[in-house]
């Protein structure tokens, strides 16, 4: 909708040449200087980045290769860490973890795309309210979260009752609030929001030409897909899965709140180590479990950059 | 220029998909989304109920745990608005290249788990740090990160930061003059926006202040929550409800006055469709 002149910020666009650029003290300085100065500039945000997010990460990893009592280094956090309940909470997290990723990256996709697609004269309003209510969402979790989902499907609850009115027992089919699949469902609600939010750049970034280029070629909508949407949308999709798992992953709260704990997950493991319950001798397993996480969380990053690099090439 | 402008504006232009081409699936789509959404805000206020809600001012610890959060909420927007736009800015003009990078480490909080994070900067950090509540802040600022630097990043690309600088630029403006007098007024919407998701976040948050032993809102509501549920559920319904709205009210004004001035669409986290572009 932005066909004046002013308003026009295609990417690359090229300063006119008569444009004229700020005169910097430095214009007169050797390049290296200058490329320095020109980077100088994101330093303090890197350097904070470095401080409150990556050092402590790194102690995380130190410490856990750490003898508490005597300070040298040792196998045995880490081997305690990957055997017995905390091999299981690992084994549940992923399992959590994919369950609440694929199922709401899915179906965020399809939110997505209907408000994205959705024209006609309600369209703006459907994207601000589903928009706006994303950005609420997707930060929404923890007591408040977890009593919403009690209130309507605990075992006794006002959507359990209408559905078991009509006779569907969810609780008899192997359902419950308090297990893996009642988590999944409630992590839903931070996850669909998180999706809707991060995919929507890539769907922008499907240009109408190609659209139309396809139709006039006679391609069905089909074939739009199969050949030209889906795969220039795939590796985006599989990006934004990548930090779905992630978010599911380092949910701690709600799973808390929920379970009150006694879920077997590796966060809320961490948690309880934290909270200072620890059998003497092993205060650091909670740093390898911890160590744990950020293994899974690293290898997630380097498949999010490789999928995002290959969307680069076509989108933006 | 609006006066160019007024016909197409209204027009949702050339989407790649039309109305009415797939009316029947979105309206499933969305209908599941409704339902899915709407209806444990339903039953928990149903249960938990509106009456007592008046109650919760008055109890002890509300109004001490509530000012601690709105503190550390103002420090965290302070540190996030001095340290990131600013830096958004600069790589959007000057160090394009650095964009993705920007944006792949601006989205490591959101997989980075808080309880994983608080674990190290407990260790860490040095003890003054670690004893003051304004470590929280701190950290907070990275956890909003993700969302703030989106609205910041949707608010840029949405306006022609290049031809605003070098105009401001040959009428012989200096860096902060541009950033203060002519960018950060066009940006007003994307400002908003992430102050009031910032906000949010650290009115919501209870992970991390829970295990640095803060009492924040989030930690009183569950300790209150302990006596009475009800009331406290309905405290943080209100409230996400309350954050929902203002927002919606700051999108809904913003994209008004957008249009009165020629432009497109506001929305939150993304610019403006733009139908130009690759055509």
């Amino acid at each position: 909708m932005t066909d004046t002149t002013d308003t026009v910020t295609a990417p690359g666009s090229l300063v006119g040449p008569g444009a004229r650029r700020f005169r910097s003290p430095l214009r007169n300085a050797p390049k290296s200087v200058r490329t320095g100065v020109r980077y100088a500039a994101v330093v303090p945000f890197l350097a904070y980045i470095a401080i409150f997010l990556l050092v402590p990460l790194v102690w995380i990893v130190k410490d856990s290769f750490l003898n508490p009592t005597t300070n040298t280094f040792t196998w045995s956090n880490i081997d305690i860490a990957v055997h017995g309940s905390y091999l299981h909470g690992f084994e549940q997290s992923l399992l959590l973890s994919l369950i609440a990723s694929v199922i709401p990256g899915i179906f965020g996709l399809l939110v997505s795309y209907a408000i994205f697609t959705a024209g006609g004269r309600g369209a703006a309003w459907l994207r601000q309210v589903v928009l706006t209510a994303s950005g609420v969402f997707a930060n929404f979790g923890g007591v408040p979260l977890a009593f919403l989902f009690i209130a309507s499907f605990g075992s006794s609850a006002l959507v359990t009752g209408w559905l078991s009115a009509i006779g569907l027992n969810i609780y008899n089919l192997g359902f419950s609030l308090y297990t893996l699949s009642g988590v999944a469902l409630v992590y839903m609600y931070f996850q669909i929001p998180l999706m809707v939010l991060m995919i929507l750049p890539a769907l922008e970034g499907l240009r109408p030409a190609w659209r139309e280029a396809a139709q006039n070629l006679g391609a069905s909508a089909w074939s739009y897909w199969r050949h030209v949407g889906g795969p220039v949308l795939l590796p985006s999709f599989l990006s934004c899965l990548m930090l779905l798992f992630g978010s599911a992953l380092a949910a701690y709260a709600t799973a808390e709140a929920l379970t009150t704990g006694t879920i077997p997950l590796t966060s809320i493991q961490i948690g309880t180590f934290l909270n200072g319950n620890v059998i003497a001798g092993q205060q650091n397993v909670g740093d390898a479990l911890a160590l744990g996480m950020v293994v899974i969380i690293a290898v997630l990053m380097i498949a999010y950059v490789l999928f995002q690099r290959r969307s680069a090439k076509w989108l933006r | 220029m609006a006066a160019i402008a007024t016909k197409p504006v209204t027009a949702p232009a050339a989407r790649p998909r039309r109305r009415g081409s797939f009316p029947v699936w979105r309206w499933v789509i969305m209908l599941i989304a409704a339902v899915y959404f709407l209806l444990p805000l339903y039953a928990a206020l149903r249960f938990a109920g509106l009456h007592a809600f008046g109650s919760v001012f008055t109890q002890a610890g509300f109004g001490s745990s509530l000012w601690l959060s709105v503190k550390l909420a103002a420090v965290t927007w302070a540190i996030t608005m001095l340290l990131m736009v600013p830096t958004t800015v600069y790589v959007h003009l000057r160090l394009p290249g650095l964009r993705r990078l920007l944006e792949t480490i601006t989205i490591l909080p959101i997989v980075i788990p808080p309880v994983v994070l608080i674990v190290g900067v407990l260790q860490v950090m040095p003890l003054a740090l670690r004893s003051s509540v304004w470590l929280l802040a701190i950290e907070y600022v990275v956890l909003t990160m993700p969302f703030a630097y989106r609205a910041l990043d949707a608010g840029l690309r949405s306006i022609d930061v290049k031809t605003l600088t070098e105009a401001s630029g040959s009428l012989g403006a200096g860096w902060f003059t541009t950033l203060w007098r002519v960018l950060l007024p066009n940006m007003r919407t994307a400002l908003l926006s992430s102050t009031i998701l910032i906000v949010a976040l650290v009115l919501g948050e209870f992970t991390m202040a829970s295990l640095d032993l803060q009492q924040t809102f989030p930690v009183w509501i569950v300790l209150f929550d302990q006596e009475n549920a009800q009331i406290s559920v309905s405290a943080s319904i209100f409230a996400l409800v309350v954050t929902w709205l203002f927002l919606m009210l700051i999108t809904v004004v913003a994209t008004r006055q957008s249009r009165r001035s020629g432009g497109g669409e506001v929305t939150l986290f993304s610019a403006a469709p733009r139908e130009t572009i690759g055509n």
